[in-house]
């Protein structure tokens, strides 16, 4: 929370049902968070998040539902469960922080850009071959992220090494399809918003 | 029989909820009462009065209080009804607040219960009978469990009142945590300075007999006359010779123990002196360690002795002896910190727990009072504190605060920067505890006058640098307030670990037949109004096995403690509770089930000239739990004031009044 | 020998991590546990899927568990800790009526019973052990420092995981030193390497490696030992990149777990694919056999100047041992 030049009104401000649907969607007693800091302290990214994860945590308690969500942290939280493991509440803090992910994503916020182009490159691969086409999310990605050449060198150690590999590895029997099949209802589901 | 009743609002407790006029009103319907009224407080001056004045006019013979639970008032009503002439037991007591109004916002179904109950006491009541106490002697003295400052200053208090006292301590010498604390906070007074006088004068008082190496084995008996079974655990060394010379320590090959007086962070030998005040000052052989006894060769004390004092063939000793009261004193324990991973789990040395940096810090310690690291005995430039390890952790299962962590951090700080001028301190916490009288100054002094460096926040996670500066501990925390992540490269790292029950409360708290709590502390019987009795009459609470206490409050009860028994053991008798187990010797077959089954041991079995045998109840042994009436296949043994008839009378009026309700 | 186990390689190890799955395969047959595949097993969907929906995810994984029952395996071992938590998780929230409901929609039909799902780490550990390694070492790793690096969720978070200690993991530690190996005590055992951030955002991704390397060599490693190919990726393939932001040049290689146990259980290089790795790990074997020489050297010194003592003559100065120099 970059110090907040406005003073914020913490009644009107208050988004009650957006404190609800994290607590049930995230199965978190969002509540018993005291605020110790734990989870910043022990959190790999701290450094290159926005909001440390401790005060994400107190916008949705105080249910700041915009400034929540906008936040770059939550894209760059990489699950590594450090924070669930020592919260002293226990509370899986990385579970709400997943849940805030889906929310920003249903919100339309994507201020990392680049992980979200990963992310959705990495799942088309899989909708698409049943599996994860290493080369082919990498090529994607570079070509997606205009960074066409930040992983071009690693290329030659990768070939020399057999590690490249030009065609997908897709499953033999109905896995491909069925795969397909789930991501299908998954987005005819997101598209009639269920 | 004429009843009168009194239906209590105690202000809106029960007011709120319940319509006391109307439960009154229905109340004079009742068979027998001849007057019913409610009133804003029954339990006030005036309402008790109010009963006496009531019971002399219209000549009653019984009375029915509907208020708070017994637990509350039962005793406040019964002196009332006895003040008027009415012998004690005729006397009920109708629970609707507790059953009633607190737990529920039904008015209309809260009055119509509330009447039930009201019913219910009155038919119980019409078949009531007078009940007269009967007196027995009691044993002038009291037994103290645990030598820490609390045990220590209840046993002072109880002998400077006249009473012998028995006083057990697990260890070799009393003392507890405080004779291992340097200084004490917020004076910085030297502490085992303040408490060796008292230890010394619990040692020299000839009405105090100190048991240390001894434990409770068994207690039985009831307030006055308790039987307590000590096991006195072997020494292997006679302390009716012992004269605490010490040459045995000196000449004991088996170097390498460690030092559990010193935290562990030392070495000391197998015979041994735990610290140089100990009282009393006697060496005890640690057997696991000793050479002689666990290979059987050496024997090097016993030569060196000057008085004969070693025997290696010393049995454990188990004493009986009578006293009138107990207190309970046994103290804590610290949180053990090698639950910890992110702390490192006690593998590094270096992290220390705040009880064993007492021990560096004091000067009659292993480094003689200069902080030194343990790994290579530096002296260490930055000393981080973590406060709360153990402590309101709900993933360790210790969701409380241990109360005293915060102002001994403090004292740790200060005295870390006075002992090493260009030493940085720093101090993680949660929120600071400061809550007695000189603390919250204490604490400001340590941030403002010697410079400790607060950080808001916990530490996740400690490890060992091995970089090019080598051997220090990296500790990384938040600073919740700056909204960042921190690091401090330490020397030493200290853990404020949280208090938990002693090892073995609940096991002591069986033994004595009282109330512990889900982590072990025990409970007294009322928090507010009954701060040091327990739910056994006769055995009270001292200190901090009722739950974390600092130094001064645990004193305060101790001394309160003392105050109980003196009051308690100030009577040449005591009246026992008429309302105990009776057998109807000509319904009872001699079967001797209750005899099995009573947990007190209360009833025995007579003989009689014809052969058979008769079931009796030792009347002051018996608890009155009614276990044995429930046994009894022939409804031979009734327990007085809750016989059969009294409980079917309150049986039939509840169904009764359930039968009416369901009908309309 | 009991039933096979179920097998889930997962997408990596028919990859980039090759050689995991490879050296995985070999070092189960040569202690005796058999494996056979999930049949038809497609992605679990790994960490994008559940930072997008949670019953996408599960859906996903809860395919591969049904897979591994219609086969009759009521247990499935993968090497990759990513697919592990993906599994686990799923099978753990099926119990949940409304997650189930939501899945087996996703899935068009009724989801997995539950299926005990582990590391190859925990069969490895739990099954073996390292008396059982030990006992069938043939090439002990005599002499090689090694870190044992966990990666983050091996063991995390312990409620799901269920496995070893979420703090200071031990499992790999016991099988290396039953392997011979001499494992240092590695303070970064769990810390993140920047996982999947090696393409998006490759700044932190080399940060963070560049942390567990640096700690890797301050304690005096000539190898971090992996269970991870994510883990694996970063610190091998990526190296480039992580030393060319860190200013520093680390040659320390990086093999999985299941290379060095194949190598000590003289399993031929090939089954081992230790050709796959980009940091060759042939200079860390040698530094270890060349250290040990030295120390032989040293022993031998040590008994030549007692014995010269026990002769009556005046001991030499001992050379000062460097190695011995504790280095963690």
């Amino acid at each position: 929370m970059q110090s907040p030049l406005q003073a914020i009104d913490l009644t009107t401000s208050r988004d009650q049902s957006f404190v609800e649907d994290v607590a049930r969607e995230s199965g978190q007693d969002l509540r018993s968070c005291y605020q110790c800091g734990n989870c910043t302290a022990g959190c790999a990214y701290t450094m290159n998040y926005d909001i440390p994860v401790h005060q994400i945590m107190r916008l949705v308690q105080l249910g700041l539902r915009d400034k929540a969500l906008s936040c770059r942290s939550i894209w760059l939280c990489a699950t590594c469960q450090a924070c669930t493991t020592r919260c002293p509440n226990n509370i899986e803090v990385a579970v709400v922080m997943d849940v805030l992910r889906h929310m920003a994503r249903r919100a339309g916020h994507a201020p990392e850009r680049l992980v979200k182009t990963f992310t959705d490159g990495f799942l088309a691969s899989v909708a698409r071959h049943g599996r994860v086409f290493e080369a082919g999310l990498a090529a994607c990605f570079a070509l997606k992220s205009g960074k066409p050449l930040q992983d071009a060198g690693l290329g030659p150690a990768m070939l020399s090494r057999g590690k490249l590999a030009f065609l997908p590895h897709e499953p033999g029997g109905n896995g491909k399809a069925e795969v397909a099949a789930i991501f299908q209802r998954f987005l005819k589901d997101q598209e009639s918003g269920k | 029989m004429r009843i009168g009743v009194m239906v209590c609002h105690c202000g809106n407790n029960i007011a709120a909820t319940v319509d006391c006029e109307a439960v009154a009103a229905a109340a004079r319907e009742f068979p027998d009462v001849v007057y019913a009224t409610d009133h804003m407080y029954a339990c006030s001056d005036p309402g008790q009065k109010t009963i006496e004045q009531t019971i002399r006019d219209l000549k009653l013979d019984g009375v029915v209080v509907a208020s708070c639970s017994p637990r509350m008032h039962e005793m406040t009503f019964r002196r009332a009804v006895e003040r008027a002439g009415l012998n004690r037991y005729m006397f009920e007591m109708a629970n609707i607040r507790e059953h009633v109004a607190w737990i529920s916002l039904d008015r209309k179904r809260n009055t119509q219960k509330a009447t039930d109950l009201v019913r219910m006491a009155v038919e119980k009541l019409r078949v009531d009978r007078p009940l007269t106490p009967k007196s027995f002697d009691v044993q002038k003295r009291v037994l103290i469990v645990g030598g820490g400052v609390a045990g220590i200053q209840a046993a002072l208090d109880c002998a400077d009142g006249g009473l012998d006292v028995l006083l057990v301590e697990r260890k070799a010498s009393i003392g507890g945590i405080m004779s291992k604390l340097d200084k004490t906070f917020p004076t910085i007074d030297c502490s085992v300075c303040v408490l060796g006088p008292k230890m010394v004068d619990a040692g020299q008082n000839p009405r105090i007999t100190l048991h240390t190496c001894s434990e409770v084995e068994e207690v039985s008996g009831y307030v006055g006359n308790f039987e307590v079974k000590i096991r006195k655990r072997t020494t292997y060394v006679d302390w009716t010779k012992c004269t605490g010379c010490g040459a045995c320590q000196e000449k004991c090959p088996s170097r390498k123990v460690p030092d559990a007086f010193n935290e562990n962070i030392s070495l000391t030998t197998a015979i041994n002196i735990p610290f140089p005040q100990a009282i009393p000052k006697r060496a005890t052989i640690n057997a696991a360690h000793c050479i002689r006894l666990t290979k059987g060769k050496c024997g090097a004390c016993a030569k060196i002795c000057p008085t004969g004092a070693i025997d290696y063939e010393m049995q454990d000793e188990i004493i009986t002896e009578k006293v009138g009261a107990i207190i309970a004193a046994t103290g804590i324990t610290l949180f053990d910190h090698t639950r910890l991973g992110e702390y490192g789990a006690g593998r590094y040395p270096d992290v220390v727990t705040s009880l064993a940096y007492e021990r560096m810090l004091s000067a009659s310690g292993p480094t003689a009072g200069h902080i030194k690291r343990p790994s290579d005995g530096r002296e260490p430039k930055t000393v981080v504190f973590i406060s709360c390890v153990g402590s309101r952790d709900r993933s360790v299962d210790r969701p409380y605060c241990s109360g005293f962590c915060c102002m001994y951090t403090a004292k740790q700080a200060i005295l870390t920067r006075d002992h090493i001028p260009d030493s940085k301190a720093f101090v993680f916490y949660m929120d600071i505890r400061a809550n007695g009288k000189g603390y919250e100054e204490f604490v400001r002094r340590a941030q403002e006058e010697y410079a400790v460096e607060y950080v808001r926040g916990r530490v996740a996670h400690i490890y060992p640098t091995a970089g090019p500066d080598g051997g220090q501990l990296m500790v990384r925390g938040a600073d919740t307030l700056l909204g960042a992540q921190v690091e401090v490269a330490a020397d030493l790292v200290v853990l404020a670990v949280g208090a938990e029950s002693s090892t073995g409360a609940p096991e002591l708290a069986e033994k004595l037949h009282i109330s512990y709590d889900h982590y072990g502390f025990f409970m007294e019987s009322h928090p507010k109004l009954r701060p040091v009795e327990t739910n056994t009459v006769g055995i009270f609470l001292a200190g901090a096995c009722q739950g974390p206490k600092d130094i001064p409050a645990s004193v305060a009860q101790a001394s309160a403690a003392a105050g109980k028994v003196l009051a308690l053991l100030s009577k040449d008798k005591l009246e026992s509770d008429p309302q105990i187990a009776l057998v109807q010797a000509i319904r009872c077959i001699g079967c001797g089930k209750c005899e099995r089954t009573c947990p007190f041991g209360a009833i025995r079995m007579r003989e009689l000239r014809d052969g058979s045998k008769r079931a009796e109840v030792v009347e002051t042994v018996c608890q009155g739990c009614g276990i044995c009436s429930v046994t009894c296949p022939v409804r031979a043994i009734q327990l007085q004031h809750f016989t059969d008839s009294q409980l079917l009378a309150e049986v039939n009026a509840l169904c009764r009044t359930w039968d009416e309700t369901t009908e309309s | 020998m009991s039933a096979p186990l179920g097998y889930y390689p997962g997408c990596s190890q028919s990859g980039t991590a090759a050689e995991y799955d490879i050296s995985t395969r070999a070092c189960c047959k040569a202690l005796g546990i058999e494996l056979a595949d999930v049949p038809d097993w497609t992605c679990c969907g790994s960490t994008p899927a559940h930072t997008v929906d949670h019953h996408l995810a599960g859906a996903l994984s809860a395919r591969n568990l049904l897979q591994a029952q219609a086969a009759g395996f009521d247990r499935v071992i993968t090497p990759c800790p990513s697919c592990l938590s993906a599994l686990k998780t799923a099978d753990a929230h099926l119990a949940h009526e409304t997650y189930r409901a939501k899945v087996e929609h996703l899935l068009g039909r009724p989801g997995p019973g539950p299926v005990n799902c582990q590391s190859v780490l925990q069969v490895l550990f739990e099954q073996i052990g390292p008396g059982g390694v030990k006992a069938k070492v043939t090439r002990p790793l005599t002499g090689l420092r090694v870190a044992p690096y966990y990666g983050c969720i091996m063991n995390r978070p312990p409620g799901l995981m269920n496995f070893d200690d979420p703090e200071n993991p031990m499992a790999m530690d016991a099988l290396l030193s039953a392997c011979g190996a001499e494992v240092v005590d590695f303070p970064f055992k769990t810390e993140c390497c920047g996982a999947a951030f090696g393409m998006p955002r490759l700044d932190v991704m080399q940060r963070l490696s560049a942390r567990i390397l640096d700690m890797a060599r301050s304690c005096g490693a000539d190898a971090i030992v992996v269970a991870c190919p994510l883990c694996q990726m970063n610190l091998d393939l990526r190296r480039g990149q992580v030393n060319s932001a860190s200013g520093q040049d680390i040659t320390m290689p990086v093999p999985y777990f299941t290379q060095l146990l194949g190598l000590a259980l003289g399993l031929p290089d090939a089954d081992l694919a230790l050709g796959k790795l980009v940091l060759p790990l042939a200079p860390a074997l040698i530094a270890a056999k060349e250290r040990e020489a030295q120390r032989e050297a040293h022993r031998e010194g040590e008994r030549a100047a007692k014995e010269a003592v026990k002769a009556g003559h005046r001991p030499a100065p001992q050379p000062v041992c460097e190695e011995d120099a504790p280095c963690a």
